[in-house]
């Protein structure tokens, strides 16, 4: 069974972070990962670092131009991860915009992943109706669950969509945002966690944007499977280098 | 019948559609379903043509160059896009933008610029309709283009610094993407180009083609014929090109010849030449031809002039490319300023440097004596006095 299935299965809360590979320094892929399954975390997004993230907010931006002037390049990442399931055994995904996959090769893309023992993938600009229509076969074969998004905005008609054609969980973009744009959660967030929550769907869900300490986590999970936090950990990278990786968890959650 | 218009999945043969995240779906969803009703209901009609002969000072002339015709032992038309109102054709798309946004009860414009000739006519619309205009600029450009800077806040929009990545136009279309997905409500982003995901290549090509209607009505008038020869413009994003080529995309005695911007010359490292040095890829949402490294990272592009300065071109374009409908020509720098004081010497009219691309193509491919050449003159060179002034050391 995939890792990431198996994870969801657990019954507990989630944790998922995200960090941009080959930030801060282009070698700490390997540290950031075995330092994340050592602190407890539940499951990781791996950021393949894009020139024109634009979804991003400023945070993951920087990291992003940072991680590419290191020198960082999609085959430098795959050379990074090729022991990496000699150590770490959480759930893998690798978060990265469809343009750098697309000249890597889709299919060659897929097998670098399967071969390393990557999960998933969650490529925010390649839109449902392409991957159904071009690339679902492909990433089926190579066993990689594609994570698909919902935000506050999506119909529910939609919705049903993305549930039918999700593996694994689905990524609830909490608000009508770029990531790392709100530090607090309120009722219009609560209101559509729960409407989501009311909707039964058959994928868990795991929220993301705006999760940056333990009462965004708690409040974020109240409905949710898990949450993900990416901008909040890429600042303490920022500020703390790989050290002390470990009591930022343990302050989001006990 | 093989068409080279766009498709009903958003394509224009393979290149186009709609690679967004998923928080812009229900906005990319909603032009998608309405934009081609609107454009054709009889009130937007009736709006938008008296705006553009009203306001914009449509029809623009199509003007015999005597002179210029004479050195080049041809017969040349040019389009006068630079008498429009701001100085350039880009104020055509913001119109109609600007009715559409009202139409779809919008509330908040926003908008991107290069060298500010997008900005200062989403500025202009949207100081006629009262609606607040925020509009995203690379720093880099700011700094180069202060002039149209000062032109935007006069007429009451927000110029927003963008500083990430390369401080220039694709960041600036990135920050304004940005900013429509933290307010996907009541905003309506104004796309400069025929650029962006489907519908905004089809919808600006749509509001830009008044020029080759124009262009055929009057080459009747002049010539008792329809359809030149030859029609060139340059090409950036390619919104002036697809305009002019619009409706002759499937007349095949039409050649169409884009022209972009070599820079320092293809192989200098500063270029903006896509068709000549791109591959396929995506970029702001759309499949089409850009300038990248081997590993799917857009590469910054180079040209003298800053509305060319864009690396991809619509999907149109890319498709015209290949599909080899169009003839793809590039343009130094340095033929660019000949060309553009060429033309001021002959006929007094001094062309934006996007343009003197497009005159430079003259230079480059011969033209028989009886030929029907049309020059769409999308811009005046105002704008560019200073580059010109430092170029020729006026």
């Amino acid at each position: 069974m995939n890792r990431i299935s198996h994870k969801l299965q657990e019954d507990k809360k989630l944790l998922s972070i995200y960090f941009t590979a080959g930030y801060p320094q282009l070698n700490d892929t390997k540290t950031i990962l075995e330092n994340l399954e050592k602190s407890g975390v539940d499951m990781v997004e791996i950021g393949l670092p894009f020139s024109d993230p634009l979804a991003d907010g400023p945070t993951i931006q920087a990291s992003s131009t940072q991680a590419l002037n290191n020198g960082m390049t999609t085959e430098k990442l795959f050379e990074q991860l090729k022991d990496i399931r000699k150590t770490v055994t959480i759930p893998l995904i690798i978060m990265g915009y469809f343009n750098p996959i697309l000249q890597y090769g889709i299919e060659n893309f897929c097998k670098k992943c399967a071969e390393i023992g990557i999960d998933g993938l969650i490529i925010p600009d390649l839109p449902l109706e392409v991957y159904t229509e071009e690339y679902q076969a492909i990433f089926q074969q190579y066993g990689l669950q594609n994570i698909f998004l919902i935000t506050p905005q999506t119909s529910e008609k939609r919705i049903q969509q993305i549930d039918e054609a999700s593996e694994g969980f689905i990524y609830m973009v909490s608000s009508a945002s770029i990531t790392g744009a709100k530090n607090s959660f309120g009722d219009a967030q609560q209101a559509y966690f729960e409407r989501i929550d009311q909707m039964k769907l058959q994928h868990p869900q795991i929220v993301g944007f705006g999760i940056s300490n333990a009462e965004t986590f708690d409040k974020a999970t109240q409905f949710a499977k898990g949450a993900i936090i990416g901008s909040a950990f890429i600042k303490h990278l920022t500020e703390n280098g790989t050290l002390q990786i470990e009591s930022f968890i343990k302050q989001i959650r006990m | 019948m093989k068409t080279h218009h766009i498709n009903n999945k958003g394509y224009y043969g393979e290149y186009g559609g709609a690679y967004i995240p998923e928080m812009l779906y229900p906005n990319i969803a909603q032009l998608k379903e309405q934009y081609l009703s609107i454009l054709g209901e009889k009130s937007f009609q009736e709006e938008y043509q008296q705006l553009l002969r009203d306001y914009v000072g449509r029809p623009t002339p199509l003007y015999f160059a005597n002179r210029l015709s004479e050195k080049y032992n041809t017969k040349i038309y040019l389009k006068r896009e630079d008498l429009c109102h701001t100085g350039a054709h880009k104020v055509n798309n913001t119109v109609g933008q600007i009715l559409l946004a009202k139409r779809l009860g919008k509330k908040r414009i926003i908008a991107e610029t290069g060298a500010g000739q997008h900005g200062v006519a989403t500025a202009t619309v949207c100081a006629l309709m009262g609606m607040p205009c925020f509009v995203y600029m690379g720093e880099i450009d700011m700094q180069r283009q202060a002039p149209n800077v000062a032109r935007m806040k006069m007429l009451g929009a927000e110029v927003i610094p963008s500083t990430s990545g390369s401080k220039t136009l694709k960041d600036a279309t990135n920050d304004a993407i940005r900013d429509w997905i933290n307010n996907p409500e009541e905003t309506h982003y104004i796309i400069g180009s025929v650029v962006g995901p489907h519908p905004y290549p089809d919808m600006v090509a749509r509001l830009q083609s008044i020029i080759s209607q124009e262009i055929k009505l009057q080459l009747k008038e002049k010539e008792n014929r329809t359809n030149p020869d030859h029609i060139i413009a340059c090409v950036g994003g390619g919104s002036n090109a697809a305009g002019a080529f619009y409706h002759y995309l499937d007349e095949k005695d039409v050649n169409l010849i884009a022209v972009e911007a070599a820079g320092k010359g293809i192989n200098s490292g500063e270029s903006a030449a896509t068709s000549q040095l791109g591959n396929d890829g995506i970029i702001h949402g759309s499949k089409t031809l850009l300038m990248q490294s081997k590993d799917g990272q857009i590469t910054e592009p180079y040209s003298i002039s800053a509305g060319l300065d864009y690396p991809g071109v619509g999907p149109m374009h890319a498709h015209l490319f290949s599909s080899k409908r169009a003839e793809f020509l590039s343009v130094t720098d340095d033929e660019a300023m000949q060309a553009g004081a060429n033309l001021t010497q002959l006929e007094g009219i001094i062309p934006a440097i996007e343009s003197a691309h497009a005159l430079a193509a003259l230079d480059q491919r011969k033209f028989q004596p009886k030929e029907v050449v049309v020059v769409n003159l999308s811009g005046r060179g105002d704008k560019d006095l200073e580059t010109y002034m430092k170029y020729f050391d006026l």
